[in-house]
């Protein structure tokens, strides 16, 4: 990553507007045309620095809901369950942790009733039990890193 | 449970948050290029995704980062129980806190989980991570009974919300 690069992460972290051509600002700051701008985001992407680009949804919006789940799944099984559970495009994120509990994944489900029959179905398919954590209040969501 | 009918999406609006969710297309014009995808004017697809926004169905349009691949290799939830009565006036200070990404109150599941505020921590090092939760635990005081640190070891998917395809 060259400065350029490192400039475009910080920037875009912050968002962009919704017009015809919502580089042309972001680009023009950094000195660089559209097409090098989008080629670099691309690149970034490509190298897995960065992981999407582009609207941040958050289904609660649209009438849906997130949770954190997270199971203790035993070591030999853990690539199996993985596999499972990833498997369901409800799962939005997924992260093995260092705990008994060493399974945490993010439900994002366009209605809110489909979390429980989500969760019954990775309980079935599995054989883990879900401890199933919805967010009750947020306290924090503007974090952005700096590189 | 009772949704409000306003929240669903309709189909136009569904069929731009299908052909957006994996990313916006990495074109000069990429609503142009959504509009074409779907059939839709140029013009209603950036009303529409405008008004998504502030909706808050959008929350923003934006890069998210590989905390990992930038060199914030070390990512801690940490967890804490922290007394009912003192959640509510300490939750958004940890919230606050420059280094904490993510920060909710979750439910208790007795017998099973007793930790009822979650904090996000990323750093360059465990150490740093650590230096972090112990700034947690300085704000929180005797109002904070337990806490844990889960670090994670392994992204095993991060795709963000998928819709599924009608």
């Amino acid at each position: 990553m060259d400065d350029v690069d490192r400039a475009l992460v910080n920037r875009l972290q912050r968002g962009i507007d919704v017009c015809g051509r919502p580089f042309a600002p972001v680009a023009a700051a950094l000195g660089i045309g559209e097409s090098e701008l989008v080629s670099r985001v691309a690149r970034l992407l490509g190298e897995g620095r960065l992981s999407r680009f582009g609207p941040m949804y958050d289904v609660a919006g649209m009438g849906g809901a997130f949770t954190l789940a997270a199971m203790s799944v035993p070591e030999a099984e853990f690539e199996r369950v993985a596999a499972l559970v990833n498997a369901h495009p409800e799962v939005a994120h997924n992260y093995e942790r260092e705990h008994a509990l060493n399974m945490w994944f993010v439900l994002a489900c366009e209605c809110a009733d489909d979390i429980g029959r989500t969760i019954a179905d990775i309980e079935r398919e599995t054989g883990c039990a879900v401890l199933d954590l919805p967010k009750l209040e947020e306290y924090h969501l503007d974090f952005r890193i700096e590189v | 449970m009772n949704v409000p009918v306003d929240a669903r999406l309709d189909p136009t609006d569904r069929a731009i948050v299908l052909a957006t969710q994996a990313g916006l297309p990495l074109v000069a014009e990429p609503y142009h290029a959504v509009a074409r995808a779907i059939g839709v004017p140029p013009e209603e697809v950036m009303t529409r995704v405008e008004r998504m926004r502030a909706r808050g169905v959008i929350r923003r349009i934006a890069a998210v980062p590989n905390h990992y691949a930038l060199g914030y290799r070390a990512n801690g939830m940490s967890v804490w129980d922290v007394a009912d009565d003192r959640i509510g006036a300490l939750g958004p200070r940890v919230g606050g806190l420059a280094f904490v990404s993510h920060c909710y109150r979750r439910p208790r599941v007795p017998g099973r989980w007793r930790y009822n505020l979650f904090a996000m921590v990323h750093g360059a090092s465990r150490d740093d991570v650590e230096a972090h939760v112990r700034e947690i635990a300085a704000l929180l005081g005797e109002a904070a009974r337990a806490h844990e640190v889960l670090y994670s070891k392994r992204i095993l998917k991060k795709t963000g919300m998928r819709l599924r395809a009608k």
